[in-house]
């Protein structure tokens, strides 16, 4: 019912309640100091306390109890105790965060949340401790007007009370209020409130009730970016060849007052922090030493405006998003890089494990809802994650690069994350170096069987029917090729004895050597015969398959012309070494064979001409 | 056995040949898809210009909703509140290809996102479109003019222009269709199968999808089988490629939605289907010859003849009526801009307002195909030693695209790849011709003193007894090469008289000569190539919705747009209406997710003619058209302030023009001083006072005190004044794009009651101010 209604109703019915309840004793414990103070110069509220609890009664206590009210726990994003040690301001805070549950003890006052912490050691009697009780905020700044105009300064209200709410009497007590260093509106003056520069001090006060509560309102200027992102999905993937690749995607709304009117690119250009105060134009991002590749895009390309620089130490990255930002506008975008997978990567105990941060690496960013996704190599198992607070987690697989099953994914969600979030957490996880091999090996095949594929196609038949016309025209068409290419190559062996003929005339011509001519004559003669005794079946072939129709008549001229041709050779060897067995002059042979010779070469070029014509079919 | 040897060898030399023609081939497709990279590499991996946003939101649709919604889609954020039947009025072939792309990617478990698959579908398609080339001037001049025809294409500027990873628009997978179309064409010319011949109707139905320029192959083929025809070249074998295209590719044509009855109604096919009677009537007249004596044959003809005559002119005279009778002569009207390159301009505005759609200048054939333009000369020579079918298709291709791009600067994309074709016959027809005389010559030269020596160990490696042993522990295909260049060499060596005959055979230029020309060529190839990657890399890779520019202080990047766009996807309500010029339609539906009143697709003259009106009528009356339009937020792209010039104040005329086209009180010389165009203080008041004027110059005064326009290199005329109905919501970081919000009528209407209720209603203006609100523009 109460969520219901309005928040101011709500303090009053509360006020009510403390009002009516006579205060229980949950125990004998009293809150012999207080120190509160709180940070309210950015957006994200951190309430700082350091109390000095004492035991009273006569029982050891083990639990000390912390209350809210409800509309303040509604906000709470981050809780933790540390024992201080006393030694120093509270910095060393000695031992680790101590555990804390809701609890709901009986005899509470409604609307109050009650956490409970729980204490190392049981706390003797007349025992105290020192506790730091860090709580953070998150919208609990309400801009106050909702609507301002492009010139306006922003300005926030907050509330708390200046009495520490507690469930134990409290001794003494003081208050800090941090403020940005602006305007303040106004604050609720009570007795012993001080202001000093941005600073406004309450108390302090001295032996208070349990649940005493005193409402202070404060009302400032702030311009701090109020930067919230609605829903963040951050994506980190691992790669066992040496790479965690985080994508993280934004959705982001400037969650200030709201921007209403005009928005003039000239006031802003003019004048960018006094018409624009509010608006927030850039967003830094810590990112990991060693990170590579960033980028910085939407759903519509590269943004352009950002830049990246660091050492060693680390990286910083700052964006502007698309546009600046003024109340309301809300704009998406993604960040991406990649990291050395060594420095997250761990082995324990057979396990790897992951080692990495949960929030965004964004400064002052408040998150609305933060999903976390850790996707693991194909072929792991034995998932488990670890998280140092309490978060919502499922798994799921998601189907990537070449997959065949998927991968598993570890989703962890969180809602209203705030910086203090951003610390490491573990993912275990089992995985065989041979699942890295898989995928190379599935290319590789892919490739082999494809080559394969191609080879088997190349080589089979794969024609239907055996006896179609097509397929034994296509038989024979190929018979009539090989034929031809043989009988071309009988025709070509021809004419290089047909050379040699030649060169053994002008061996003649150089040494005069008759007897050597004649042998080389008879032995080509018999070459000849016994070619064109091959050349026979060919031919008679190609006349009698209807395929080679068309060229049979080129191939029987060609086999005319050559014969021919040998024809002319052969007289023309006759003549000349009937010259030389007569011992006639040069000249005379030329003049007796230079009518063979003509002819010849004309035969010559005609042979060439048609072996060619038929080596094109 | 030594033939068996021998022909094992030429086997082993085709099977080199034909290997080394493969990895040419793979290293061309792979520089066609590289030479387009330089968008991304210089920008970024995104959809480039306008149309390409179109198509890729149509991907996306089809991605996500499946062919079937893909089909029935009524877009309802475009064209409010007409809409628009995206199913029925797109050109499918491009979507679908990258939609089966993408669907084939992720069923293999490859994630790439649609807007990856788009990007470099366009690079992806040249290769494809280089090979097309390869097998296409194969078929015409064989493999070496392909291989060259293919390199050339590969990285043709005018193709690049339009293909370039992002730009993801119909043109990029069209022009390999069209290669390809016409590939298979020649394939089945020269083969005569029909198998072929149905490849190439599935080829064509694929052109169809994919681009409206399908009608040039429609045309232009007909045309080629008349050509056929009338120089005596029927066969069979064009019967068998040309009859079932048309047929088959007609019914194929109309499943096209886009396409539909115009397959068979409009008069851009008239030309294939008369192409196919007469066709039918020449294969008739050949058989009839066939199986008639000579002497009867002529005597059919005459009786033929006459009554033929008498049928065709009765039917050619009822089609002519048929399309004399509809007012654009049954063509559309781009085609008939084409017919006639100045009907646009006359007629249609819109057409004419496209830059892509004005004429060439010179310089943009040097830019466009570069050398190519002297190389396709020779092509044509060489094309017609000796003329067989399928070179005097090419020819004919040539001629055609050279004429319509002529006419316009776009179809400069059908020219390239004739262009390439060309110039691949040419070079490798001139590297044929030097080479072969410098072959033909050098061993001459190397020769000549010790010839003998040479001539008796070549007879030693020919003679017969040595060849089988020689072919089995050799190098077959240097033997074989060797052999032949023997036969070749010898003979000038021995006969002289034999030598001029081969020399005229071979064409043989003098060896200093030939080295000279390859060295040439070598170095026109090497200019080329260098023109090509400048093109690529600085010319066309722009994607024009990110603009860089260097100064002296380094890269300054421009990225408006996409500001604007983002603002308006995320800060407005997601019904809202956005006016702007057409030009911005797309971009806006697509980057913003906005409702648009007119965009790219220009379909509704009326409608864009509205937005026109608006933007050149005063404030008040463009208030009262866009608030009758639903609209809530105006865009206007400013350049004003950084210089860039093609901003909405330079296309402000055709605004006029073209709201002046459908609503009359809009007239072009209110907006001209004396002709002029201007917006100085010289500007005529109906300019200083419209819309679109106050909404670029909103307070621009302010930025440097006295308002220099830095495209128009002038101060503008009025230059202070304030906006009565609009409101600035968002102005860019350079002020290049503007949002106004059109103010909520409400409080005025009130103001407006009370003042008529204060001044009563005999103030004559008030009554004319209202009648004023009543009038629609509709």
């Amino acid at each position: 019912m109460a969520k219901t209604m309005t928040r101011g109703t709500r303090f009053v019915l509360f006020l009510l309640a403390v009002a009516t309840f006579s205060a229980p004793v949950l125990s004998d414990l009293i809150l012999a100091k207080v120190e509160r103070r709180i940070d309210l110069t950015s957006q994200i509220v951190r309430i700082t306390t350091t109390l000095k609890v004492e035991n009273t009664g006569s029982d050891p206590v083990s639990e000390v109890l912390l209350t809210f009210p409800d509309n303040q726990a509604n906000h709470l994003a981050y809780l933790t105790v540390t024992v201080n040690g006393g030694k120093g301001k509270g910095k060393a805070s000695s031992g680790g965060n101590l555990p804390v549950g809701v609890v709901h003890p009986e005899g509470m006052p409604p609307s109050l949340t009650t956490y409970s912490v729980s204490l190392p050691k049981g706390l003797g009697k007349g025992d105290s401790l020192l506790l730091d009780v860090l709580a953070v905020f998150t919208h609990s700044l309400r801009p106050i007007p909702e609507k301002i105009t492009q010139s306006d300064i922003q300005l926030v209200l907050f509330q708390e009370s200046a009495h520490y709410l507690s469930p134990y009497d409290v001794k003494v007590q003081s208050l800090s209020v941090k403020l940005p260093d602006a305007r303040i509106e106004s604050y609720t003056k009570l007795e012993n409130t001080k202001l000093h520069g941005s600073e406004i001090k309450y108390g302090p006060y001295e032996n208070l009730s349990p649940f005493s509560y005193l409402p202070i309102v404060i009302h400032f200027e702030s311009n701090h970016p109020f930067a919230v992102a609605k829903e963040l999905i951050r994506e980190v993937e691992i790669s066992h060849w040496g790479n965690v690749q985080v994508t993280e995607h934004y959705s982001l709304v400037h969650a200030g007052a709201q921007s209403k009117g005009e928005f003039s690119r000239l006031d802003y250009q003019a004048r960018p922090y006094v018409r624009g105060a509010s608006a927030f134009r850039r967003l830094v991002a810590r990112l990991p030493p060693r990170a590579h590749s960033v980028y910085y895009r939407d759903e519509i390309g590269n943004i352009s405006t950002s830049s990246l620089w660091g050492d060693s130490k680390k990286m910083e990255l700052e964006i502007e998003p698309r546009y600046p930002m003024f109340g309301g506008w809300k704009t998406t975008f993604t960040i991406g890089y990649g990291l050395p997978l060594e420095d997250f990567l761990f082995a324990v105990d057979g396990k790897r494990v992951l080692n990495i941060t949960f929030g965004t690496p964004m400064k002052e960013l408040v998150i609305d809802n933060l999903f976390v996704k850790v996707v693991l190599p194909e072929g792991s198992s034995g998932i488990s994650a670890s998280v140092p607070f309490p978060v919502k987690q499922r798994q799921e697989t998601k189907i990537s690069h070449l997959d065949v099953v998927g991968r598993p994914v570890v989703v962890l969600e969180k809602s209203n994350v705030v910086p203090e979030h951003n610390v490491h957490f573990q993912v275990y996880y089992k995985f065989s170096c041979l699942s890295m091999l898989r995928k190379p090996l599935m290319l590789i095949a892919g490739f082999f069987f494809l080559f394969v594929t191609c080879v088997v196609y190349m080589h089979v038949d794969l024609s239907i029917s055996k006896s179609s016309p097509t397929y034994l025209a296509k038989l024979q068409w190929e018979e009539v090729q090989t034929n031809i290419q043989q009988l071309c190559n009988i025709i070509n062996r021809c004419l290089t004895t047909n050379d040699k003929l030649e060169a053994s005339l002008r061996d003649l011509s150089r040494t005069g050597d008759v007897q050597a001519c004649k042998t080389t004559r008879k032995s080509v003669d018999n070459l000849l015969k016994e070619l064109s005794k091959e050349l026979k079946p060919l031919l008679t072939f190609l006349q009698s398959a209807p395929q080679a129709a068309h060229i049979a008549p080129k191939v029987e001229e060609l086999i005319a012309k050559e014969r021919e041709l040998q024809e002319r050779l052969m007289a023309k060897h006759s003549t000349v070494v009937d010259c030389y067995e007569k011992k006639l002059g040069g000249r005379e042979i030329e003049n007796r064979i230079s009518s063979h010779q003509q002819k010849i070469t004309a035969l010559r070029q005609e042979v060439d001409d048609l072996l060619e014509f038929i080596d094109e079919i | 056995m030594a033939a068996s040897d021998a022909s094992n060898g030429s086997s082993f030399r085709n099977a080199f040949g034909s290997v080394l023609s493969f990895f040419i081939l793979i290293l061309i497709g792979v520089l066609a898809f590289s030479i387009r990279l330089f968008s991304v590499i210089k920008y970024e991996s995104v959809i480039h210009e306008f149309d390409p946003y179109f198509n890729y939101r149509v991907t996306q649709f089809l991605t996500k909703n499946g062919i079937y919604d893909f089909w029935n889609w009524f877009d309802d954020r475009t064209w409010y509140p007409l809409g628009r039947v995206i199913g029925g009025t797109v050109y499918p072939g491009l979507t679908l290809t990258a939609g089966t792309l993408w669907w084939l990617l992720n069923s293999l478990n490859i994630p790439l996102s649609v807007e990856t698959v788009c990007v470099f579908t366009a690079p992806i398609f040249s290769a494809f479109a280089s090979w097309a080339t390869y097998l296409l001037t194969k078929e015409v001049k064989g493999s070496g003019a392909g291989l060259t025809a293919a390199a050339l294409l590969a990285m043709v500027p005018s193709y690049i222009s339009r293909s370039v990873a992002g730009s993801y628009d119909n043109e990029a997978v069209a022009i390999f269709a069209l290669i390809f179309t016409f590939y298979l064409y020649i394939k089945t010319l020269n083969t005569g199968s029909l198998f072929y011949a149905t490849l190439n109707a599935i080829a064509y139905f694929y052109m169809v999808c994919s681009w409206g320029g399908y009608t040039f192959i429609i045309n232009l083929i007909p045309m080629h089988v008349l050509l056929c025809i009338i120089t005596g070249r029927y066969s069979s074998r064009l019967y068998i490629a040309y009859a079932p295209l048309v047929v088959l590719g007609t019914l194929l044509a109309s499943l096209v939605p886009v396409v539909g009855f115009n397959a068979v109604m409009t008069s851009e096919h008239f030309a294939s289907f008369l192409v196919f009677i007469i066709i039918h009537v020449v294969a008739l007249v050949y058989y009839i010859r066939g199986i008639l004596s000579p002497k009867m044959f002529k005597v059919a003809v005459t009786l033929v003849v006459s009554v033929g005559l008498a049928v065709c002119f009765a039917a050619v005279a009822v089609l002519v009526a048929v399309v004399a009778s509809s007012p654009t002569k049954g063509w559309s009207g781009r085609s008939l801009s084409l017919l006639d390159p100045t009907y646009a301009s006359k007629y249609i505005p819109i057409i004419a307002s496209v830059s892509e759609h004005q004429p060439p200048t010179w310089p943009s054939y040097f830019m466009d195909i570069n050398v190519l333009a002297f190389l396709v000369p020779a092509g044509i020579i060489a094309c017609f030693s000796p003329l067989s079918d399928a070179s005097s298709f090419v020819v004919l291709y040539i001629v055609m695209s050279v004429y319509f791009s002529g006419v316009m600067v776009r179809l400069m994309l059908v020219l390239a790849p004739a262009a390439c074709i060309m110039s691949g016959i040419a070079l490798s027809q001139a590297f044929d011709v030097f080479t072969g005389s410098i072959k033909f010559q050098l061993p001459n030269i190397l020769d000549d003193s010790r010839s003998d020596v040479r001539d008796a160990t070549s007879d030693n490696a020919v003679a017969p007894t040595d060849v089988a042993k020689t072919a089995k522990s050799e190098d077959t295909t240097k033997e074989r090469t060797s052999k032949r260049s023997k036969k070749k060499e010898k003979e000038p060596v021995e006969k002289p008289p034999s030598k001029s005959q081969v020399k005229k055979r071979l064409l043989v230029l003098p060896l200093g000569t030939s080295i000279i020309a390859i060295f040439l060529l070598m170095l026109l190839g090497a200019f080329y190539v260098v023109h090509s990657v400048w093109a690529a890399a600085e010319a066309y890779s722009a994607p024009s919705i990110v603009l860089t520019s260097r100064s002296h202080d380094g890269l300054h990047v421009f990225d408006d747009f996409r500001e604007a766009y983002a603002w308006l996807s995320h800060n407005t309500e997601v019904d809202d209406k956005v006016a702007s010029w057409w030009d911005y339609g797309y971009q806006t539906t697509a980057m913003a997710n906005r409702t648009v009143i007119v965009d790219n697709n220009t379909w509704n003259n009326t409608h864009i003619a509205t937005v026109g009106t608006a933007m050149s009528s005063p404030e008040k009356a463009a208030w009262e058209i866009f608030h009758s339009l639903d609209v809530k937020y105006v865009l206007v792209v400013f350049g004003g302030l950084v210089g860039y010039p093609s901003d909405d104040i330079n296309k402000f005329l055709w605004m006029v023009r073209i709201g002046g086209g459908v609503f009359p009180h809009i007239r072009e010389s209110d907006y001209l001083r004396d002709g002029n165009y201007r917006i100085d203080s010289m500007a005529t008041p109906t300019m200083l006072n419209c819309l679109m004027y106050k909404l670029c110059y909103y307070r621009f005064v302010e930025t440097d005190g006295r308002a220099f326009d830095k495209v128009r290199r002038t101060e503008i005329g009025k230059k202070y004044f304030k906006l009565t109905h609009f409101e600035e919501v968002f102005t860019t970081h350079h002020w290049m794009v503007r949002i106004y919000k059109l103010k909520p009528p409400r409080n005025r209407i009130r103001g407006k009651v009370k003042k008529s209720k204060s001044k009563t209603s005999s103030k004559p203006t008030s009554g004319s101010k209202r009648r004023g609100t009543g009038r629609n523009p509709f």
